[in-house]
């Protein structure tokens, strides 16, 4: 029988926060963001089969200001997600787990994710193609 | 030095049963992820893919490259989610509502890829009703 009440091994609250572990919880929350994003993503091609009042429905939502603001969240949560998939695919193989490298991939991996963000939005927005 | 008991091997118990195949279709699906939502990414930025209205969105969907490579996003998408999802709700949520929880999004994905294919197919082989 388990005891609920049995002492855990350290546990987030007293964890040091430091830039490993922060990327860590963040790429979780991100996968966790974009699989909400793959359910809306199903919603948008679905409304593109079903009619064209269906499809306006969903894009007014989508397009509105708040909607603009969750998309700008979604692509954040898709280049990091992606970016810093990558270099876990790097871990699986066993390349990069140097300290000194994980955290220079881990600053690298924010500051790429960020700027395609914005590169994307400012595309978007200028429209240029 | 052997730490298992002859009886133990015999009986096949233990944690490395099923999980490892868990663990590689998450990294199967996560590098073809890779291309494909890049493709996806790059149709949105470049505005190939136009979501102004119900015509120009199912004019993108329907070409048969597109309408492939959006399948095979969606499944691939929905199923990495899948595997996303079932360790989060396995790691946080306890006691009868995790297995509610474990069958609830499983069938909530299968659904989604279910209708996100089934919409792409009827876009690209069916006239407007």
């Amino acid at each position: 029988m388990q005891n609920p009440d049995r002492p855990l091994s350290p546990h987030l609250s007293v964890y040091r926060w430091q830039i490993s572990n922060g990327l860590s919880i963040l790429h979780r929350i991100t996968g966790f963001v974009l699989a909400t994003g793959a359910f809306l993503f199903t919603l948008w091609i679905l409304s593109a089969a079903v009619s064209a009042d269906y499809y306006d429905g969903v894009m007014a939502v989508l397009s509105s200001g708040f909607g603009l603001l969750i998309m700008f969240g979604y692509t954040f949560c898709f280049y990091y997600h992606l970016c810093n998939g990558i270099r876990h695919l790097g871990w699986d193989v066993g390349k990069g787990f140097e300290k000194a490298t994980a955290v220079k991939t881990g600053i690298a991996v924010v500051v790429v994710s960020s700027a395609l963000t914005l590169g994307s939005w400012a595309v978007l927005m200028g429209g240029v193609a | 030095m052997k730490y298992r008991t002859p009886l133990s091997n015999v009986l096949g118990l233990g944690s490395s049963k099923t999980g490892v195949h868990h663990w590689w279709v998450q990294r199967l699906t996560a590098v073809a992820l890779i291309p494909l939502t890049l493709w996806f990414a790059y149709a949105v930025v470049s505005q190939g893919l136009d979501f102004s209205s119900f015509e120009s969105a199912r004019e993108f969907i329907g070409q048969p490259i597109h309408a492939l490579l959006l399948i095979l996003l969606a499944f691939t998408m929905l199923h990495h989610s899948q595997l996303g999802i079932q360790v989060v709700v396995e790691d946080y949520v306890h006691g009868p509502l995790k297995v509610v929880g474990l069958i609830a999004s499983k069938y909530a994905h299968i659904a989604a890829g279910v209708a996100a294919i089934y919409s792409i197919v009827v876009i690209s082989v069916g006239p407007v009703s």
